[in-house]
């Protein structure tokens, strides 16, 4: 296990070394002359000349991806190119720890309704409950975000005004009771996207699993029903769907771009849209670099989880 | 009748299954009874109803399923009006069920002592401690060496065997009634399968239970049973106490599968009988007796007239006709003389393939393995194999799994790329590779795979699977009508009509498309042909017609055939010169008839022993081989087999690799014990002893 372990986190370094290459290698290609964008058209010659020379965009290709590494390993991840220049890593650690907490509410509140969902429209296989279930799960799946986002906005935060659940979450401070109201809504909108996929994969498991001779052998033991189902069946049908969920969790950190915009969140995604359009380098190459790795981590725990969960699967 | 209360009785219990909006009928009218202490016996083939049956006694239905009339009694109660709620209290107390295949019965997710306690926590109220220990004991019951280690074992740890064991363990734990075996050892190795069926009939005589015992192994069913049910399209044909049953049969049907079942005795130029055409489906079951589309004997009364379930005995009861008939000794079957088969050269000296020091291993170590160090544990799947076979004669490989035949049959055909060997085919040198091989050698050298079911492409009509290899391999090109005429000759060859080139795979039984398997095969006219267990999975009347085929086509196309397999019997019924494994190496080989007769190699002849004989007066041989073969990824020192072996000499057996010794005409056997000893000790084998079934 150990043994795996140790080579999955070395797997993790290569990976983390590639997307290093192809994220330096993307952001040289973008079009346009980043002292020129960032000083303005009237800027002069020597202004440019003093800017690129200030964040090493003279020296040759090499020499800069081999700096802007190093710095990023030793935790130096640059200064940001827009005005008054303030360090990339502070900024991007704030927006991950936003990421992280509206990530970590959107899984206490789709964990649990997605599964539940899908073992009872497994239990009642093709009823009008499994119907439902079905009808609902893919209609709010097939929906985007934006349109969700905004059917709830005007649906609960400006129609209920009594919930006192704010549209848009500007204030990333204060009690975790505010914390929980700011992220209620933005966190329901990534549900909907999780809960049809994760209600069908649990709902497949569990089908599948009601089938197999073992499910027989609990019954005939006399074992009542709820512990067969809870005891023998879930403990198997669930272990694709927590693999799933742990995949999903590098979603939740990185890919939340259209949330975040909808309800100003100011999260990890919405950075890197704005890095993007304002060509800041540095700040995208980090935003990028730690989307990555928290995608290449979540995959390493939901292998890890399905071996721990599986003891038909041997690590070695 | 006698005046013991059964412990189990079932009175014209008729079962419907729904398929759409219809409602069909699956089990017709059955009577049943078992007696305190009796192993009842339960045989039929695949559709005839057995398990469901056997899955009602423990009224547990399929979904789609319903008792539509009749009455289930355990110990007198009737257990049809039960609800399921209530019937939990009954299942797994005083109903168990030994399933058929036990790695799939039992939760993987689980320990082993787990899924035990379970049972006893819930019926006996034992604590989760006393259930443990409980466990350890019905482990130790069921002779599992140490028990203490495998309670926190996960099912996928064990072998088969010892999967079945727990499995009986766990029906055990907590005394039941009934004890309900759903083909408990189909899925073992023949030698396993001897030791788990002398372990079940010891505990079930010792925990004063009664079982009901569902089986298609005729042989299992006669060393097994006190009595014996025949079921044949849901419903009962005879019902007889086993000495009878099988000594004189009076129904057809049980007449015919015993007839078909492949008997060493019998010599190589003899056909099976066979019993004609397939059970009916559930939804054609003819209005007479269910078993007249296919009698032999059948009346024009037999079609109209369904026959009642008759009293012939005292606890014997049969469902035909014309039983009077057959007991009197008016009606005789025709089934007793064998038939010839075609007349065909002899073998002769020529050689169809040599394959000289044939070596295979799995599992190199990796990369990373390599770098880090550690364990470089590999597989020798097949370690310096040497097979010869001659023109129109059949090699027969048999031994355990895990002995590496099919690895062996598959680095000859080259879907394995063998490490290490020779081979030539036709005296033509041939390559280990199948990139190296050429059209002719594709052509000349054809396999019959296990499962039929997983070898055709479910999406390609029978003609165009068999037009695709006649395509793809002819020497030269033809046209369509050609590639037609040529489909239906194939077709013709093996017994199906022309029509069968239409129907895709899913619309044919087993016995069918392993028909439609051996056409593909055939379908180039190769010069020899590898057949994987091509009757494993088949009923055992349907496996009396592919062998009678693949002997006719010996015999008409001149072919050779390597034939693999772990039944012995129908191993001998077509192979005249048999090589054994074990661990990767033949230990023994010779001339059939040498090999079933002493000397033999002590593995050969533990194999032999553990045949179950279908005839309930055999005594069987009565060497057991203990334990599991041992992992390939550690084999053991000197011979091979000397950690199992149970006529070991001593010191020399785990230090020596044997010799060879040489018991004439070819005859081979790899031990340290010499051949006028082995005589000695094997002078009265299994087989001599055996009586003829006169039918």
């Amino acid at each position: 296990m150990s043994r795996y372990i140790i080579r999955r986190l070395l797997l993790l370094a290569v990976t983390m070394l590639v997307t290093s290459l192809i994220i330096f290698g993307l952001t040289q290609v973008i079009p346009g002359d980043v002292a020129q964008l960032i000083l303005g058209r009237e800027a002069g010659e020597q202004a440019l000349a003093d800017f690129r020379a200030e964040f090493g965009l003279d020296d040759p290709l090499p020499v800069q991806y081999v700096n802007w590494l190093g710095g990023f390993v030793t935790g130096d991840w640059g200064r940001s190119f827009t005005s008054g220049n303030p360090a990339v890593r502070p900024l991007v650690m704030e927006r991950l720890g936003n990421s992280m907490r509206l990530a970590t509410m959107t899984l206490i509140i789709s964990v649990p309704v997605s599964i539940l969902l899908g073992v009872l429209a497994a239990l009642w296989e093709d009823s009008w409950l499994d119907n439902l279930i079905s009808v609902l799960s893919l209609s709010v799946v097939g929906l985007p975000e934006f349109v969700t986002g905004l059917l709830l906005i005007n649906g609960i935060a400006l129609g209920i005004k009594s919930l006192g659940l704010p549209a848009t979450s500007s204030v990333p401070d204060g009690t975790l009771e505010d914390w929980i109201r700011q992220l209620i809504l933005p966190s329901l909108t990534a549900t909907f996207v999780l809960l049809g996929y994760i209600a069908r994969l649990t709902r497949a498991g569990v089908l599948d699993e009601l089938k197999k001779p073992y499910v027989r052998t609990a019954t005939l033991k006399g074992l009542p029903y709820r512990a067969v189902i809870f005891k023998h069946v879930l403990r198997n049908a669930l272990l694709p769907t927590i693999t799933v969920i742990a995949l999903s969790v590098g979603w939740l950190i990185g890919g939340l771009v259209v949330i975040e915009n909808v309800y100003n969140y100011p999260g990890l995604g919405a950075l890197m849209v704005d890095a993007v359009k304002q060509k800041n380098l540095l700040m995208l190459q980090a935003i990028v670099m730690v989307t990555i790795f928290f995608f290449a981590l979540a995959n390493l725990v939901a292998d890890l989880l399905y071996a721990v969960l599986n003891p038909r699967i041997r690590l070695e | 009748m006698n005046s013991t209360i059964p412990v189990i009785e079932v009175n014209n219990l008729s079962i419907d299954y729904q398929l759409g909006k219809r409602w069909l009928n699956a089990i017709r009218d059955v009577s049943l009874r078992i007696d305190p202490f009796e192993i009842h016996g339960l045989v039929g083939e695949s559709g005839s109803g057995k398990s469901t049956l056997a899955l009602a006694l423990m009224r547990y239905l399929a979904g789609n399923a319903r008792i539509s009339s009749g009455e289930i009694l355990l110990d007198g109660e009737n257990l049809v009006p039960k609800s399921e709620h209530e019937m939990r209290h009954i299942w797994g107390k005083k109903l168990s069920l030994v399933p058929q295949d036990p790695l799939a019965a039992l939760n993987p997710s689980y320990t082993i002592g787990e899924q035990i306690a379970e049972v006893t926590r819930l019926h006996e109220g034992l604590s989760k401690q006393q259930a443990f220990s409980r466990a350890v004991e019905l482990l130790a019951k069921v002779k599992i060496a140490d028990p203490e280690a495998v309670v926190r074992r996960y099912p996928h740890q064990l072998s088969g065997g010892m999967q079945q064991r727990v499995t009986i363990a766990m029906a055990l734990s907590t005394q039941p009634r009934l004890l309900v075996l759903d083909e408990p050892t189909t899925a073992l190795d023949v030698t396993t399968q001897a030791v788990i069926l002398d372990l079940f009939r010891d505990l079930i005589h010792d925990n004063k239970a009664a079982a009901l015992y569902v089986s298609h192994d005729l042989g299992a069913i006669a060393q097994m049973c006190d009595r014996v049910t025949v079921m044949y399209g849901g419903e009962v044909m005879a019902s007889a106490p086993v000495h009878p049953l099988y000594a004189a049969p009076l129904h057809p049907y049980t007449m015919g599968l015993l007839a078909s079942i492949p008997r060493p005795t019998e010599g190589v130029e003899t056909r099976l009988p066979t019993i004609d055409g397939v059970a009916p489906s559930l939804a054609e079951r003819p209005s007479g007796c269910v078993f007249a589309p296919r009698c032999p004997v059948a009346l024009p009364i037999c079609f109209d007239e369904k026959p009642p379930l008759e009293i012939i005995d005292t606890g014997r009861m049969g469902k035909c006709h014309r039983w009077r008939e057959i007991r009197s000794g008016e009606l005789v079957m025709q089934t007793a003389p064998l038939e010839k088969v075609a007349a065909s050269l002899p073998p002769d000296d020529n050689y169809v393939l040599m394959a000289g020091g044939v070596s295979k291993r799995f599992g190199s170590p990796s990369l990373f393995t390599r770098l880090v160090g550690g364990d470089s544990g590999y597989v020798q799947a097949v370690d310096d194999v040497s097979v010869r076979v001659r023109a129109r004669s059949t090699l027969g490989l048999v031994g355990e799994s895990g002995s590496g035949k099919t690895t062996l049959a598959r680095s000859i055909v080259a879907l394995e790329v063998a490490d290490d060997g020779q081979m030539t085919l036709l005296d033509m040198p041939i390559a280990n590779t199948l990139a190296g091989r050429s059209q002719v050698v594709l052509r000349e050298l054809q396999m019959v795979f296990q499962n039929p079911n997983d070898t055709l492409n479910p999406y390609q009509t029978v003609g165009e699977a068999l037009a695709r290899t006649i395509r793809r391999l002819s020497s030269r090109a033809m046209t369509q009508t050609e590639i037609r005429a040529k489909v239906n000759d194939l077709l013709d060859e093996v017994r199906l009509t022309a029509e069968y080139a239409d129907r895709y795979p899913a619309e044919l039984s087993g016995g069918e498309k392993q028909r439609v398997a051996i056409a593909r095969a055939f379908a180039t006219d190769p010069a020899l042909v590898i057949a994987d267990e091509p009757t494993s999975s088949l009923d055992v009347s349907v496996q009396a017609v592919v062998l009678n085929l693949l002997k006719d086509l010996r015999a008409r196309e001149g072919a050779s055939y390597i034939l693999i397999s772990h039944d012995l019997a129908a191993v001998s019924y077509l192979a005249d010169w048999i090589a054994v494994m074990y661990l990767g190496q033949i230990v023994e080989e010779g001339d059939t008839e040498d090999v079933y007769q002493a000397p033999s190699h002590p593995y050969t002849e533990a194999l032999l022993s553990a045949i179950p004989a279908p005839d309930p007066t055999v005594q069987r041989g009565n060497i057991r081989l203990e334990g599991d073969v041992p992992s390939p990824r550690n084999i053991p020192s000197g011979c091979r087999f000397h950690t199992r072996c149970p006529r070991k000499i001593g010191a020399i057996c785990e230090a020596q690799e044997p010799p060879w010794l040489d018991a004439g005409d070819g005859h081979r056997i790899r031990c340290h014990i010499p051949i006028d000893e082995l005589i000695a000790m094997q002078s009265t084998p299994p087989d001599s002893e055996r009586n003829e079934v006169s039918l």
